[in-house]
């Protein structure tokens, strides 16, 4: 209660939001997901538009680049941000979710014969995958402390891609083609075709929403106060009678889910999938994002999840001068890292908490 | 899988195995140590190592020699040597000290969380190696031969070359002043008197800014030479060649135990062994694999590596 | 409040800082119609032009650039358009840039995808669009059974390659004992599978390695190739990772020979592996020697870009010369383009180009030849394989 009152009482844009009455936020809400939904137009808006939508890359399939990049942000959220379990090797679920869906969909796969399914019924298959293999992960894994379970997920992330590489069941680089889109038509023709990636966007930005409803419930029950006990003390929680050990499977298994929805997405627009996505350095910049948007904080993760895959995009048929700073991109990506945390080391939107925790641990620094 | 693979090379792979362990075991000494220290993971360590392999090939270049150059004669070998690892070690430390400067130090000020410093360091690792990328067109840069592979003694059907003989003393010898350092000079029990207690270290007068930026230049000196020793042995670097062998290291120095210079010593060579064994039974593409496979066994077993956690606690 | 306010405009301040970099664009595209006389059109590369890939993109866009710049300069006017696509060569980057160059409805062509992964990725997507596309170099069989329309091949599909490689192993190297080893991608292992069979029992002993920047100690593969007693060692891969491999064979004191796919014809291999280890390597292209090729196209491609012209260029202009023939023509719509490439009978620099029903070359058309890696740094034209 009194984190609430707090935070009613600060300044700025969020103590104005917390201070109005039910209705009013729920306008708020309202109008910002009706202005997602825009996003795709926002191109043709005088001025500002033609400044924010990428060039050299579609600006819808950029804007569902950005939608999955969101999903894997979130469900790292809740891995990192809530239960605090450093785990740097997050796109392993986003590739059982995708292998997942093209194992049984695609008529490349062995197991085509007995499946050949449709995109929506290979979904919760896939999605069932890989909450499984949270759990497997989690089993042996989550009795390791922090960093010591920061490796281990590495690793499994890599073991993960080299099967996908070295396995005949997998393909590896020949990778699965014609893996269904999602279905549904319109006045004859399919919905989800292969040239207008909008309504990939739109079904992003709804698997969010949800995600997002989902997560908050489950953020203010039981669950989420003890992933919070988890993350502040582990040894405590314990102490206290949280299972603590339960709950952090919990937020492997449910991190894990949100990362294969992502996966399952991804395998939906692109129809296509090998082992070359599944890089190290995927999950590695989904961490960035995570903590650079502010862990701990569903806003702040979405606009991680944003930045991480919106700056490299937009960099794109850039020039300065006379150079083009195309192939620089990356480089200034590390460069802005570096500065956001810097300026920001609780992230650009912390979470409350986080952000008193720092402002005390600020007065505490010892004279250097 | 072939076991025939394994047992007809085994010497050899033995061999080689350990000349590769104990690059990583340099390279992992500075993951151990700043975390020791710090408890921080530097990831940006990993292009520490990466800036050494090309400062070497810089300084050679200096004399005229390229990967087409003929291997020189012993005493210009040895100047060449001399110079190329000078020349790495310059680098990789002022690459060290300028990441904590520029990278963590101002996080430090603010008493950030330790979950920041993880991620300024992936930006610091990401800019480097791009920079890099982008000053080589991505291309790969060949090393002149200094020193040429010569068998030296031969034990059944395994043969040791000079290269291997000098990357694996090296590598001792290194890792004994290191020890040697941090266990009896006075500079080395600041060191661990912080990574005990940062807090009453500093209340019992010791210079913690001081002691951190040491062990980052001592985490990079240890790269440059590992730079040096890579350069010969792989004979090729790229852009990404810090990231790749900076996994190995990480995996490495959490094997042994992370923050204990003797467990990173320990874990480099067994990694290094371990992978070629493996590379004997499955096949090379699996080598990567083995060694993820290894990690999680022994960390279900010993969860704080081989040798455990100990820079400053053990053996203090 | 006002320190939160400040706060909150310094975060915002940083992202404002990101956008307005971003804000100074470079050109964008215009929109008036097209001209008298054919004009007024592009030809568009799809392809890697930045990224680990990028050096076979370049090769093929400076290619397929100075084809259509002859062009230009014979009109006197910029008739034609260059539009560049980068890919990166990744197959989850290619579908959101093919989609950018088929909502450019000026371009009439393609030449691309480079690569057979994000030929998978992009074509389904040229293909709704119906823009006719050729690729120079994207060599994996299935592309041609897919049933695109707009699919067109202008070299020979890793079938041949194989049986080319297999046969110059045991009629011009004349090696009883070889070593079979590839990198996984698609393209290396497709590659040593066919050489392995062909091979029989020639070959003693197998391995697989990671793929290129994934793995640099080669010293296992290396010594299971020592004590093979292989005299000729045939990897499927590319010159990143094969050059690695030739200089720590070499450093071993293994004699034996390097052989592989048009992946490895790279001067890159000898730049990594030093040029006296590579001196001797042989490659397999299906492709014709660039030197060889007729009229003054390795001048011209020097003088342009001041480097000669790599694997594929010759293949890419052209490709763009077929294109630019069409157009020429009076097809100037991507369906017209596309059906005049079903009747094509053109005779390149390179090869004559004459396509099957499913995109591929005639196979009587098709070339091997082996390329042999001298003091020069550089693979040169050795001899064409006999095949059949």
């Amino acid at each position: 209660m009194s984190e609430k009152a707090s935070f009613r009482s600060s300044g700025g844009v969020r103590g104005w939001f917390g201070r109005q009455p039910w209705y009013i936020r729920g306008v708020v809400v309202l109008l910002a997901a009706v202005a997602a939904y825009l996003l795709p137009y926002v191109g043709d808006v005088p001025l500002i538009g033609p400044q924010i939508v990428t060039e050299g890359i579609d600006w819808p399939s950029a804007l569902f680049n950005m939608s999955y990049y969101v999903l894997l942000a979130l469900g790292l959220n809740v891995v990192v941000g809530y239960a605090g379990l450093l785990d740097l090797g997050y796109v392993g679920f986003f590739a059982v979710g995708a292998y997942g869906t093209a194992l049984l969909t695609s008529p490349d796969s062995i197991l085509y014969e007995d499946t050949g399914w449709k995109w929506l019924m290979a979904v919760p298959a896939a999605l069932v995958l890989t909450m499984i293999a949270g759990v497997i992960l989690g089993w042996p894994t989550l009795r390791l402390r922090g960093d010591y379970l920061a490796i281990v997920t590495l690793g499994f992330a890599e073991i993960i891609r080299i099967v996908a590489t070295s396995t005949t069941t997998l393909r590896g680089d020949r990778g699965f083609a014609s893996i269904p889109h999602p279905p549904g038509s319109w006045g004859g023709e399919p919905i989800f075709g292969v040239t207008d990636a909008i309504p990939y966007f739109w079904l992003g930005l709804t698997v969010i929403i949800l995600v997002i409803l989902g997560v908050r419930n489950l953020d203010r029950s039981r669950v989420g106060r003890s992933w919070l006990a988890i993350r502040e003390d582990e040894e405590a929680a314990e102490v206290m009678g949280v299972r603590t050990f339960k709950y952090k499977l919990w937020a492997f298994a449910i991190g894990a889910f949100i990362g294969g929805l992502g996966g399952v997405l991804f395998a939906g627009e692109q129809s296509f999938i090998n082992s070359q996505t599944f890089v190290l350095q995927f999950s590695i910049l989904v961490l960035a994002g995570v903590v650079m948007g502010g862990s701990g904080n569903m806003a702040g993760a979405i606009l991680g999840g944003v930045l991480i895959s919106y700056i490299p995009d937009r960099l794109r048929g850039l020039s300065f001068g006379d150079t083009d700073l195309y192939e620089y991109r990356f480089a200034i990506f590390g460069a802005a890292i570096i500065l956001i945390m810097v300026l920001r080391p609780q992230g650009l939107i912390p979470s409350r908490r986080r952000a008193m925790e720092l402002k005390d641990r600020e007065k505490e620094v010892a004279p250097q | 899988m072939d076991f025939s693979g394994l047992i007809d090379n085994f010497g050899p792979l033995t061999v080689t195995g350990l000349a590769q362990g104990a690059i990583i075991a340099l390279f992992a000494l500075g993951y151990t140590l700043v975390y020791g220290v710090l408890r921080l993971i530097n990831f940006a360590h990993s292009e520490v190592f990466l800036l050494g392999t090309y400062a070497c090939l810089f300084a050679w270049g200096l004399f005229g020699l390229d990967q087409n150059s003929a291997a020189p004669a012993v005493g210009p070998m040895l100047l060449y040597m001399l110079v190329g690892l000078i020349a790495a070690i310059i680098v990789s430390g002022a690459a060290a000290l300028t990441v904590e400067f520029v990278a963590y130090r101002p996080l430090r000020r603010r008493n950030a969380p330790p979950l920041a410093f993880l991620i300024t360091a992936i930006g610091a690792s990401l800019f480097i190696s791009e920079v890099v990328g982008v000053a080589t067109h991505r291309n790969q840069t060949g090393v002149p031969p200094i020193i040429q592979a010569r068998p030296v003694f031969t034990i059944g059907d395994t043969t040791v070359t000079n290269l291997q003989i000098l990357i694996i003393l090296l590598a001792l010898v290194m890792m004994f002043a290191l020890d040697r350092f941090i266990n009896g000079s006075r500079l080395g029990r600041g060191v661990r008197a912080v990574a005990q207690n940062p807090d009453s270290a500093a209340l019992m007068g010791v210079n913690k800014s001081r002691v951190i930026a040491l062990v980052f230049l001592l985490g990079g000196l240890m790269a440059g030479i590992a730079a040096v020793m890579y350069d010969l042995k792989i004979g090729v670097t790229r852009y990404d060649a810090g990231f790749l062998l900076g996994i190995d290291a990480f995996t490495a120095a959490v094997l042994g135990g992370i923050g204990n210079l003797r467990g990173a010593l320990l874990g480099g060579l067994l990694l290094g062994v371990l992978q070629n064994y493996a590379a004997g039974v499955f096949g090379s593409q699996w080598l990567h694999a083995a060694s993820f496979v290894l990690l999680v066994v022994i960390l279900l077993f010993r969860p704080t590596g081989l040798l455990g956690e100990s820079l400053g606690r053990a053996r203090a | 409040m006002r320190q939160v306010l400040a706060r909150a405009i310094g975060g915002v301040a940083i992202i404002g800082l990101i956008a307005g970099a971003a804000a100074c664009n470079s050109g964008s595209s215009s929109d008036d119609t097209a001209s008298e006389g054919n004009c007024g059109y592009k030809l568009a590369f799809f392809g890697a032009l930045t990224g680990s890939a990028a050096n076979l993109g370049v090769n093929i866009e400076q290619g397929f650039e100075l084809a259509i710049d002859q062009y230009n300069k014979a009109k006197g006017s910029t008739c034609i358009e260059v539009a560049k696509f980068d890919s990166q060569g990744e197959a989850s980057v290619a579908p959101g840039v093919a989609r950018s160059l088929v909502a450019d409805k000026k371009i009439l062509g393609i030449v691309g995808p480079p690569f057979s992964g994000e030929s998978e990725a992009a074509d389904p997507i040229f293909e709704s669009a119906g823009i006719p596309t050729i690729t120079p170099s994207a060599t994996r069989v299935s592309l041609s059974s897919k049933g695109w329309k707009v699919f067109h091949r202008a070299v020979a599909n890793d079938d041949a390659q194989g049986p080319a490689a297999a046969a110059y192993i045991k009629d011009n190297l004349k090696a009883t004992k070889v070593f079979v080893a590839d990198d996984q991608s698609a393209y290396g292992a497709g590659l040593a599978e066919v050489v392995k069979s062909k091979l029989g029992s020639l070959v003693v002993s197998t391995d697989k390695t990671e793929g290129d920047g994934k793995q640099a100690d080669f010293s296992a593969l290396v010594q299971k190739v020592q004590s093979s007693g292989a005299t000729a060692l045939f990897y499927g891969g590319y010159y990143t990772n094969a050059g690695i491999i030739r200089k720590q064979l070499t450093a071993a004191g293994w004699k034996g020979t390097l052989l592989g796919g048009d992946g490895m014809k790279d001067p890159g291999l000898s730049k990594a592996s030093g040029v006296q280890a590579a001196v001797g390597t042989v490659v397999t292209c299906p492709c014709s020697p660039p030197e060889a090729a007729g009229g003054t196209f390795v001048n011209d491609y020097k003088a342009k870009w001041n480097q000669d012209a790599g694997t594929y260029s010759d293949v890419a202009y052209d490709a763009a010369n077929v294109f630019l023939q069409g157009i020429d023509a009076g097809n100037n719509t991507t369906a017209k383009l596309n059906d005049y490439l079903k009747t094509v009978n053109y005779k390149g620099i390179a090869n004559t180009y004459k396509f099957t029903e499913t995109g591929e070359l005639d196979p009587n058309f098709i070339k091997v030849w082996a390329f042999k890696f001298d003091s020069s740094g550089d693979a040169k034209a050795d001899v064409e394989i006999k095949t059949s």
